[in-house]
């Protein structure tokens, strides 16, 4: 067997894990914020700090009998969830954790993931669809119309630092970058940074940008028909994906593993863990928006913003290009 | 020039973020105000308003003051309360020959008759908690009781005879105090 199969092989058993204990682990902190934020002390009552409450509640949606609606279709349906979750397992291959710390060694990873990610919409199309209800469709439309819309800032200001660095591989991005939080490329590219930051919580479909799911509007959206694992499903991919848009960031702006006294994967772990809170608080903290300004937000501002900040950078790097051949 | 404005306007709003953000942190690091029940109960139960309960007499303090004038009954506007008066006792043979003689003199005779009611029927499940009967009562024998935790399976479990409860509380109430405090409603 070559070894690159073996590591292949490694690498995803070790993701499947990582995405299972982060969504558990994800769930709890979720909740605590949120009661903590409105005052209340969150799950307490299973095992200590109510640690154990996500894998209570898992094992009860395990359990739960999973039914469909009628004149569904059922190929769709079930298609749905498992379309989401799946090429979540992909996004992580390329993801450097620590120098030389990753699954897939592709030089295009940046590329790979920003294509696989994409397909998360279809998912959520597909679920909405097929259920035969007003309030998935609703949700699939909304989930469709605000994730063509925010994938196109999130792409420019990801270019924006694929422009500095000259590459689209994820290890070379981040060895580019220096150990000091001044040698970042959030300092050089900081309205990259917020860019990416709020089209990745569109992207993601996470509070204020929940509109797919919004719950006060659309009871659940897009998975209203779905119980037990088919919801589930849909559940984990979201924070799996949430984990994903967070360590493309901490490699793109945050440099990488790098960091002062600590190993890299620690570093690389901590910084992703900090912009998960950092996301979670938002939830809790903004509400939601209405469908004309989410668009608005991201039409009239985002995108002439990212196209600004994309063109003065080609400047900026083609100049320097000069300045080095001149001298 | 109005687009500049406003332009510039929505950048500068979008500090507010940054002061939502500062609000949400506070409230996280803050103490929790959520009292773990089971465990720990609240202490300020004093403004509570539950069910109607009779108080209890001067001298007996498991004898409703009521005197069963019925005028709580008369004001609900829920119908919620029936009041059933006691009847007089049956005079003893020295007392029919008294009555018959203080007939015979022209004397109005003198009514024996208990004035705390048999039984004050209350349903809670009509009560809506408007206090009218309390304002109405000319001797000040209803009151709201402080009795957060009741609970009943059933709609019958929510219609009371009022003198049974507050005969019932004799035996729950310790001997010291016989006012029922807070602490031991809690328990029931």
């Amino acid at each position: 067997m070559p070894a690159e199969l073996i590591r292949i092989l490694i690498g995803l058993v070790a993701v499947a894990v990582s995405v299972g204990l982060i969504g558990l682990v994800m769930v709890w902190v979720e909740r605590k914020v949120a009661g903590h934020v409105q005052r209340r002390p969150g799950p307490y009552e299973v095992g200590p700090y109510g640690l154990l409450q996500p894998l209570a509640d898992a094992l009860k949606l395990v359990g739960k009998q999973l039914f469909m609606p009628d004149n569904a279709d059922p190929i769709l349906f079930w298609l749905a969830p498992v379309l989401s979750f799946l090429p979540v397992l992909l996004l992580f291959l390329p993801l450097p954790l620590g120098d030389g710390l990753f699954t897939l060694d592709v030089n295009l990873g940046l590329l790979l993931i920003l294509a696989f990610s994409g397909l998360a919409v279809l998912s959520l199309l597909l679920g909405g669809w097929a259920s035969n209800n007003k309030y998935g469709l609703l949700g699939a439309a909304r989930a469709v119309a605000q994730s063509v819309a925010y994938e196109i800032p999130l792409l420019l200001s990801v270019l924006a630092v694929a422009f500095v660095s000259g590459s689209l591989d994820l290890a070379t991005v981040v060895k580019e970058q220096g150990t000091w939080p001044w040698n970042w490329n959030i300092m050089t590219q900081p309205l990259a940074f917020l860019i990416y930051i709020v089209s990745a919580l569109g992207e993601t479909n996470r509070a204020p940008f929940d509109l797919p799911e919004a719950e006060s509007e659309l009871t659940a959206g897009f998975h209203t028909e779905y119980s037990g694992m088919g919801f589930g499903l849909f559940f984990l991919a979201e924070y799996a994906n949430m984990v994903v848009v967070c360590s493309v960031a901490t490699v793109l702006f945050l440099g990488g593993w790098h960091g002062p006294v600590l190993p890299g994967p620690v570093w690389f772990v901590l910084k992703v863990s900090l912009l998960m809170l950092l996301l979670v608080f938002f939830r809790w903290t903004y509400p939601r928006v209405r469908f004309d300004q989410l668009l608005n937000i991201n039409w009239k501002w985002l995108m002439p913003l990212a196209v600004a900040n994309l063109m003065l950078t080609a400047f900026f790097v083609k100049l320097a290009q000069y300045a080095v051949v001149k001298m | 020039m109005n687009a500049i404005k406003e332009a510039f306007k929505t950048v500068s709003d979008l500090w507010s973020l940054m002061v939502g953000l500062k609000v949400t942190g506070k409230y996280f690091l803050e103490p929790q105000r959520t009292v773990r029940y089971p465990w720990k109960a609240v202490a300020n139960l004093d403004t509570f308003k539950g069910h109607l309960e009779l108080v209890g007499g001067v001298k007996d303090i498991f004898t409703p003051r009521c005197i069963s004038c019925g005028m709580c009954a008369l004001a609900c506007p829920s119908n919620c309360i029936t009041v059933v008066k006691r009847k007089a006792p049956k005079p003893t043979p020295e007392e029919e020959k008294a009555l018959a003689e203080a007939k015979a003199k022209g004397e109005k005779p003198k009514d024996k008759t208990p004035k705390d009611p048999e039984r004050f029927l209350y349903d809670y499940s009509l009560c809506s908690l408007c206090g009218t009967c309390m304002e109405n009562c000319p001797v000040g024998a209803l009151r709201f009781s402080k009795n957060v935790y009741m609970a009943g399976y059933s709609r019958n479990d929510f219609q009371f005879d009022l003198v049974l409860k507050l005969r019932e509380s004799e035996a729950h109430a310790p001997k010291a105090e016989p006012a029922a405090p807070a602490a031991e409603t809690s328990e029931a």
